[in-house]
């Protein structure tokens, strides 16, 4: 048991030799993958990260401020599309043709224009709450994909819509393995955001306005702005994950994304555990392991899947990593 | 005469959006759960139908009777056997149970009946059509409505005319205080679990003419009738009614005049319209708080 001397140890975010050990670690998994991992193995890695990245930008906006989204695959659809109608159009600029398209920004506009519809779905939830909020984002996911299926233009009809390959100058990030640095570098960078936020004072203006936000505002928290940020930076990370998948598929059609992604990706947040970013990261990586596991047995994933969301609830109401931490605190205590 | 005859229509597919709306809602007000698996109770409800009929070889009376008592004990066992365990969970945590149960149910009814699409032998059949006052109305609208009427009449005596009701009733408002008196609110839960989806099962048979039978067939109906509960208040069952019957008139006109691809869309759009003048749904109390 370590003493706890000044704030900023409180606040650290990585704390003791225990936490540096397990960050040391993490970085040797994540730099030793791409070499252990084959083919398809680092495709389904490339997939992870990307599931992790929603589900924690999901998380912010339902575990940490208490507002359900159940369209939140709208965000992901509109981040991917925007990102491959802009490389497509600046492929063709003459001045960029040698870059191959600034993919880099494109990730930027999916996220940002995901954000904008962000806040425009956050509109309605400061006068809606509960179920009266959840049939409002529902049907903004609803809405996208149908609006997606009749816009041949956007949605490039029956053909579906191709990526183009990503490439800095002279490399092609063709491979999985490349695009592997790509996906988990953003993995690294967006959770290291994510951390940052919800330990400044936005993450506690964020949990204040879950936990009461009638007391909330009382404190001086401004109701309206804090949670139009949540659900525009919620949105940031679907839209991003978004363009990231687009690369990673390489191929977009507006049936993937449909309303059992939307519930996918929350089972995703509450199986990790609300409120929490490492739990997030569990839930995701564990659901879409099952996903690929039974990927032989396609016809029976929805009830193995549904069966495991529920044993979950069952089992443990607080999620993977409330789990975690009651076995963290059973070995600080042991041998009692 | 158009305008009437979409109408007509839009008021016979609403009152099947209507049963669907009441079991959301019924549950909604006992035990503040949204049921998601509420479409896929109704699909597999059906599919036993389906089975009872070609496979067993019942008629349709008996067989629709059964298939009733099936959607009974589906939803009273989710309760007891699945829902009661994970009661420590947050609401959230059982909206997504139920989530998880309606993948375990659209799963399993393509694994056990298949996912391709079955044609339940229907007593009324849609090519004859009468002409009432110049509209016309085939015989399974005419008689989906009717069957609709009765079962929203039945749910009006359960509830506000027997003891049972009352019972229902006091649990929705206080489910500790209704112990303290001496009502047995478990055996409540299960049978509004139980009639919840009952009435899904009625609205998956009544829809199986049109949509025909295969495990996705309640996806859109639920929707529509999630979204008709919410548009006229989720705690107020006649707001149910109106609600749903509003979205099967307003889609169906949309359908009619200028395109049938959104008609989804234009339905949730309404909906977020009028969200946000009343935030309770047209029927709902208002939300109210102690601070």
């Amino acid at each position: 048991m370590q003493l706890i001397q000044k704030y900023e140890e409180e606040m650290a975010l990585v704390r003791g030799w225990a936490g540096w050990m397990g960050v040391a670690l993490l970085a040797v998994a994540l730099l030793g993958a791409p070499w252990l991992l084959r083919g398809y193995q680092l495709y389904i890695a490339n997939i992870i990260g990307i599931k992790i990245i929603v589900a924690i930008g999901l998380n912010l906006l339902v575990g940490y401020t208490g507002q359900i989204s159940l369209g939140h695959v709208g965000f992901v659809a509109i981040g991917a599309y925007a990102a491959t109608h802009f490389v497509t159009a600046l492929e063709r600029a003459a001045f960029f043709q040698w870059l191959g398209g600034p993919f880099w920004v494109a990730l930027l506009v999916g996220g940002a224009s995901a954000a904008v519809f962000g806040v425009l779905v956050g509109l309605p939830a400061l006068r809606l709450e509960g179920p009266y909020l959840s049939i409002v984002t529902l049907g903004f996911g609803l809405a996208v994909q149908q609006i997606l299926i009749n816009w041949p233009a956007v949605s490039g009809g029956r053909i579906g819509l191709f990526v183009p390959t990503p490439r800095i100058g002279p490399w092609w990030l063709d491979t999985d393995r490349s695009l592997y640095f790509l996906v988990w570098t953003s993995v690294v960078l967006l959770s290291l955001v994510a951390f940052n936020l919800t330990r400044s004072h936005v993450g506690r203006a964020f949990v204040a306005l879950r936990d009461s936000d009638i007391a909330a505002e009382v404190t001086g928290v401004n109701l309206r702005y804090y949670k139009t940020l949540a659900f525009a930076v919620s949105a940031f990370y679907a839209g991003f994950g978004g363009a990231l998948e687009a690369y990673v598929i390489q191929y977009l059609e507006p049936t993937m994304f449909n309303l059992y992604e939307s519930i996918y990706y929350l089972a995703m947040v509450v199986v990790g555990g609300l409120g929490t970013i490492p739990g997030s990261m569990f839930g995701a990586t564990l659901l879409s392991l099952l996903q690929f596991g039974l990927s032989r047995a396609q016809e029976y994933l929805p009830v193995v899947y549904g069966a495991v969301v529920i044993l979950v609830m069952a089992i443990e109401p607080l999620g993977l990593y409330g789990r975690w931490l009651k076995i963290k605190l059973w070995s600080k205590t042991w041998p009692l | 005469m158009f305008f009437w005859q979409l109408v007509v229509s839009g008021l016979s597919i609403g009152s099947l959006y209507a049963l669907v709306a009441l079991g959301i809602v019924l549950l909604y007000r006992t035990s503040r759960v949204l049921n998601f698996a509420h479409g896929d109770m109704s699909m597999i409800s059906t599919m036993v139908a389906y089975s009872l009929l070609t496979v067993a070889g019942v008629a349709f009376g008996p067989a629709a009777v059964l298939t009733l008592a099936a959607g009974f004990a589906l939803g009273a066992l989710f309760y007891f056997f699945v829902l009661r365990p994970v009661k420590e969970a947050t609401l959230l945590g059982q909206i997504i149970t139920t989530a998880g149960f309606s993948l375990v149910l659209s799963g399993l009814a393509v694994v056990v009946w298949g996912a391709d699409t079955k044609v339940l032998p229907f007593p009324l059949s849609r090519a004859v059509v009468y002409r009432i006052a110049g509209v016309s109305v085939n015989q399974v609208a005419l008689g989906s409505f009717a069957v609709a009427v009765v079962a929203m009449l039945g749910l009006y005596v359960l509830v506000q005319k027997t003891r049972f009701g009352l019972a229902m009733r006091a649990v929705s408002q206080n489910d500790v205080a209704a112990r303290v008196l001496g009502i047995p609110v478990r055996r409540v839960f299960a049978v509004t679990w139980g009639v919840s989806a009952t009435l899904g099962a009625i609205a998956g048979m009544l829809l199986a003419p049109v949509t025909l039978v295969n495990p996705s067939m309640m996806f859109d109906p639920f929707l529509k009738g999630f979204a008709g509960a919410v548009l006229g208040g989720l705690d107020s069952l006649p707001g149910a009614i109106v609600g749903s019957l509003i979205i099967g008139v307003a889609e169906n006109l949309f359908g009619g005049y200028v395109s049938t691809s959104l008609r989804t869309t234009v339905a949730f759009l309404i909906i977020i319209a009028v969200l946000l003048v009343r935030p309770e749904g047209l029927f709902g109390h208002k939300f109210m708080r102690r601070v």
